[in-house]
């Protein structure tokens, strides 16, 4: 059963998903295809095809919260086996969007804290630099120890590399993310 | 046959096997790759994540360097691919992105440059015909399962490559060297893509089950043609020896290494050092000394 609280200024989190993901949500009629095909269903409490209809019948940012917002790997299979045709996944990135950007509780895992190490380093070099963006997440998660017994062999194999490669056009990315921390909140 | 080649992040890294691999079966080929000056990070899944004009900003600004050449761009990585792929959707059909992707860029650009990946170009181009009558060694008696996971195909509407449930380049290419491409249902499953060091947990338990599936159809190997795919793929079978006691052993090879076998390139030049999972067995069934 699906119980939906509206908050109490009757806010809907429906109009800000489809302003950010350009998408039209209305056409949805439960088919619930999105949820068979997801490989992550199995491992979530809330499966796309209910949140799909939680935000029809107007949740509010309590829908952030839900695990699959952070369980979801954008596979895009949802997107490409809609039969009308929405891409459910656009929804889902915005749904993350709006979890950062309105402070939804954290869920398990640590995706957000990920990326962020991930683009600081693309931000920084140009390019990704593993090593200094696994150390910035592992700082970050406190779990120093995770996947580092696999270290020694990867660097001699050359599979992560200790220097960072400096060849990219960094100046042109800086100015990617200047712009793009500039215009955060418009319309997109 | 010319191409801008934009080799992306994992191939100065996780994926030096797959460049080493691409830039060896592009020469046997006579396919002339040139890696544009100054390429930068696609952006990968952080950047959709995060936010949309960054998403389509950072492949943008490769495109338009490349947009100069006056060539096509190739890319090997489906990651990447994929990024540059939507980003050049994302921009030629929706003018707010592409005038706030034009403003982080600081140059004009309306999303036109071809995209094309590796495969695309191999199956195209090159033709199955001329690949198989570059064929110096066999792969006769060897099993692959070709899996292609989430990017290459998916959303279709904008990658258009293939067949999105059902696709056959990769398993084409297997049979024009001499290869046995099995049938099999999960080359369109999720491997867990870039959640690999965030949740762990979920590339694990999709992992197994891809995992399972190849080995109980009876696969020597599994082909890929993805960096996230193969890492989630190959470095991850010593976690989930740990956490489930299951050991496949079962190697995770590019696409690209087992044409350059076809065409008589030895396994160093293709990178089968760097495997986690040794691909001494299927060395052994191509009758090639691993050292080669």
């Amino acid at each position: 059963m699906i119980t939906i609280k509206k908050t109490k200024t009757g806010e809907t989190l429906k109009d800000a998903v489809e302003e950010i993901s350009g998408v039209d949500l209305s056409v949805c009629f439960q088919c619930k295809k999105c949820s068979s095909g997801c490989p992550v269903a199995k491992l979530t409490k809330s499966p796309p095809s209910e949140i799909m209809r939680r935000l029809h019948l107007g949740a509010g940012n309590k829908l952030l919260e839900s695990d699959i917002v952070w369980t979801c790997v954008s596979c895009e299979t949802c997107s490409a086996r809609c039969p009308m045709g929405i891409d459910v996944a656009a929804i889902m990135d915005a749904l993350r969007k709006l979890a950062l950007d309105r402070g939804a509780s954290k869920q398990e895992g640590n995706v957000p804290l990920f990326n962020r190490a991930f683009l600081k380093t693309v931000e920084i070099f140009g390019r990704t630099y593993e090593i200094a963006m696994i150390a910035a997440y592992k700082l970050g998660t406190g779990k120093l120890m995770n996947d580092t017994e696999k270290f020694p062999t990867m660097l001699k194999k050359g599979k992560i590399s200790l220097i960072p490669s400096l060849g990219g056009d960094r100046k042109t990315v800086r100015r990617i993310f200047k712009k793009t921390k500039q215009n955060k909140g418009t319309k997109v | 046959m010319r191409y801008a080649y934009y080799p992306g992040c994992s191939a100065e890294s996780t994926a030096r096997d797959m460049h080493q691999s691409t830039l060896a079966v592009a020469s046997a080929l006579g396919i002339e790759m040139i890696e544009p000056k100054g390429w930068t990070c696609c952006g990968a899944t952080a950047g959709h994540q995060t936010d949309r004009v960054l998403a389509a900003s950072l492949p943008a600004a490769n495109l338009v360097k490349i947009q100069d050449t006056g060539l096509e761009c190739i890319v090997n990585c489906a990651a990447c691919y994929n990024r540059m792929k939507v980003a050049n959707h994302e921009i030629s059909t929706d003018s707010v992105i592409r005038r706030s992707v034009c403003d982080a860029i600081g140059r004009d650009y309306d999303g036109s440059v071809k995209v094309r990946h590796f495969i695309e170009v191999l199956l195209e181009d090159v033709g199955l015909e001329t690949i198989g009558n570059a064929v110096k060694r066999s792969l006769n008696g060897l099993k692959a399962a070709c899996y292609y996971g989430c990017l290459l195909v998916r959303p279709p509407e904008v990658v258009k490559f293939d067949d999105p449930e059902n696709p056959t380049s990769l398993d084409r290419l297997v049979t024009a060297i001499g290869g046995e491409s099995i049938d099999w249902p999960y080359k369109v499953e999720c491997c867990g893509g870039g959640l690999s060091f965030s949740r762990t947990d979920v590339v694990i338990e999709l992992a197994n089950s891809i995992l399972g599936m190849a080995e109980s159809a009876g696969a020597d190997c599994i082909a890929v043609s993805c960096p996230m795919c193969q890492v989630n793929l190959d470095l991850r079978q010593q976690d989930i020896k740990k956490q489930t006691g299951k050991n496949y052993q079962m190697p995770v090879v590019y696409i690209t290494q087992l044409l350059g076998l076809g065409l008589g390139i030895s396994p160093a030049k293709l990178g089968f050092n760097k495997l986690m999972v040794s691909a001494s067995g299927v060395l052994e069934k191509v009758k090639i000394n691993s050292n080669g």
